[in-house]
């Protein structure tokens, strides 16, 4: 029983930062059919810098993190300007090469910069101890983490359902060319939600740091599975991507758990048998 | 002039050995390379299939040379026919799945494969040594005749030979029917399959053959390194072909050829001069391909051309 506990609250609280970082992700696939392989560095860039201004600046931490966040979407809408906006319309292949290259030089940015040893983000007080729930304790991080992720889906939901923005980014996936056409700037929808999706990878990197360690190598490491993620959820799903992220969670959670030893390898043989079976993903279009 | 290139590169490769006696453990590392980024190229430049894990195959070979090698038999070309055997087996087994699927998926099942081969082969610590590496190989004298030796005389001369050999069987696979029907199917698939080509098996076919001599490359870097390490299955080695292919060029073998050794001395030139900050001018590289020569730096002589001509042709 407690076990089947722990492996839910893991699952799910990994799941959640896997979504954060990946939606960004699904929905710049879904929307400028771009293959980002760069994504996983700007969860890195976020918590490079969250570790920069803790650590060597001695910021508190929850002022720390805004500005991390704001300090990774301030890079990313550059780079969304002089690189992504000319591989929009560039085949797969070369979009996955610029995007590796992109990789690399945050690697190596970030490794003159902060060298390549872990960058800690250590968690304040309130975050790391325990909290009774009367029949058990938790760490009231996961506890944390879990409420964030659930903030986040309800508030891309409401930026999506509810808001002028959201209806001119619907309208941008479903037809680019028509959208633009009656007069939606579908340039500055692209900017603001690669904008959006940097940020959002920050707040995962960050608060994930405890599950997915930050390294200048991290790009590179966890790249595979953000992309499962997109893969597996349907490029440009919101819902798919959250399903498919707190599936991935549980599912890698429980391996580590129950079959430690093959653990990696059931996982990716799950994924290659989802795949087979649904290639568009959960929720993907075909 | 395409024509002559392959026997000016053989040229070059003949003339390095001459130049560069000290270095032949590198040459010997970007010959390898060149094989495998060939059969990238079968799969890729001609198939169409975007892969980023090719290195599973080139893993599975060079584990199969090497198991082969320390158990049945050290003839270092019973051992290439081994890992070709191995990385064919495994290309068709995971080719039947992933080729159903298209786009990013295809991409993301293939680099799949290779860590779940990585994941494997770092298991199955009593077999291959895992993390460790499988060690141990000795290889008896090619052909009989000519002992592998320290500097790595011979090791340059039967990889040079064996990349020869597979840039042949594929320009000869390139000409025959069968290649034209993959350049087919890389321009239209549906145009293929509505004039009765099975485009699923032919690509199948495709993706096997490029796991076979990815399967030799592996072989070739166990028999002469006398080590085979968990890195033959890292996804950087899948992404680094990829650079070197489109660097040079798809669709045409030298290209490959070309792309490797220019990357592989790049490289080479910067990790040795800065070992802290060499990414930054692989990563540097790879954007100016991208933006400055989508189509490779076999496609430079032409760019050229038209720069020199004049603006008469410019814009055509």
């Amino acid at each position: 029983m407690s076990l089947l506990l722990n492996i839910a609250v893991d699952g799910v609280a990994y799941g959640m930062i896997l979504f954060m970082i990946a939606v960004g992700l699904s929905v710049t696939m879904g929307l400028m059919r771009v293959v980002n392989l760069a994504h996983g560095g700007f969860a890195m860039i976020g918590g490079a810098l969250a570790h920069w201004l803790l650590q060597d600046l001695g910021f508190g931490f929850w002022l720390a993190v805004p500005l991390a966040v704001a300090g990774t979407v301030a890079l990313a809408l550059p780079l969304e300007r002089l690189i992504y906006r000319r591989i929009y319309d560039f085949g797969e292949l070369q979009q996955v090469l610029a995007t590796i290259g992109l990789t690399f030089l945050m690697i190596a940015s970030v490794n003159l910069w902060q060298g390549s040893s872990l960058l800690s983000i250590p968690l304040p007080s309130a975050l790391s101890q325990p909290v009774d729930l009367g029949f058990r304790t938790l760490p009231f991080h996961r506890i944390f983490v879990i409420a964030l992720g659930l903030a986040v889906i309800i508030g891309l939901w409401w930026l999506i359902d509810r808001t002028r923005f959201g209806i001119k980014l619907r309208a941008a996936v479903d037809n680019r060319a028509t959208a633009s056409s009656i007069g939606i700037d579908t340039g500055k929808i692209y900017m603001a939600s690669f904008g959006i999706g940097a940020g959002l990878a920050a707040i995962g990197g960050i608060f994930g740091a405890e599950l997915l360690p930050i390294d200048a190598y991290y790009p590179l490491r966890y790249m595979v599975l953000f992309l499962i993620v997109v893969a597996i959820g349907g490029m440009g799903s919101i819902p798919g991507s959250f399903a498919a992220a707190l599936g991935i969670g549980l599912t890698e959670t429980a391996a580590r758990y129950l079959v430690p030893d093959i653990a990696t390898i059931a996982f990716f043989a799950l994924v290659i048998a989802l795949l087979a079976l649904r290639p568009q993903g959960l929720m993907g279009r075909a | 002039m395409g024509r002559f290139v392959p026997l000016i590169l053989l040229a070059v490769a003949v003339g390095l050995y001459f130049l560069l006696p000290y270095n032949l453990a590198f040459l010997t590392r970007i010959l390898i390379m060149v094989l495998l980024v060939l059969s990238l190229d079968l799969v890729l430049g001609y198939a169409g299939i975007a892969t980023l894990g090719q290195a599973a195959m080139y893993g599975a070979g060079a584990y199969a040379a090497g198991l082969f090698a320390i158990h049945v038999w050290a003839d270092p070309l019973a051992g290439l026919v081994a890992g070709a055997v191995a990385g064919a087996i495994l290309a068709l087994v995971s080719g039947l799945v992933i080729l159903r699927a298209q786009g990013l998926t295809v991409i993301m099942l293939t680099i799949a494969v290779a860590q779940i081969c990585a994941e494997i082969a770092n298991r199955a610590r009593d077999i291959t040594g895992g993390a460790d590496g499988l060690r141990g190989i000795r290889m008896d004298p090619v052909l009989g005749l000519f002992e592998f030796d320290f500097v790595g005389q011979v090791g340059y001369w039967y990889a040079l030979i064996v990349v020869a050999v597979i840039f042949c069987f594929l320009m000869v696979l390139g000409r025959s029917s069968f290649g034209l029907s993959l350049r087919g199917i890389h321009e239209s698939p549906a145009r293929m399959g509505a004039i009765g080509v099975s485009v699923y098996w032919r690509r199948v076919a495709a993706y096997t053959i490029g796991g076979a001599i990815a399967g030799i490359a592996g072989a070739l870097t166990a028999q002469i390194t006398q080590l085979v390490s968990l890195e033959t299955f890292a996804f950087v080695l899948s992404a680094e072909a990829l650079i070197m292919l489109i660097l040079g060029g798809t669709g045409r073998l030298y290209g490959a050829a070309i792309g490797t050794f220019v990357f592989m001395w790049a490289h080479h030139t910067a990790a040795s001069n800065d070992p802290f900050n060499w990414l930054f001018v692989i990563g540097a590289m790879v954007l100016a391909v991208v933006f400055l020569l989508p189509k490779g730096l076999i496609s430079m002589p032409a760019a050229l051309t038209q720069i020199f001509k004049g603006g008469r042709d410019a814009g055509t």
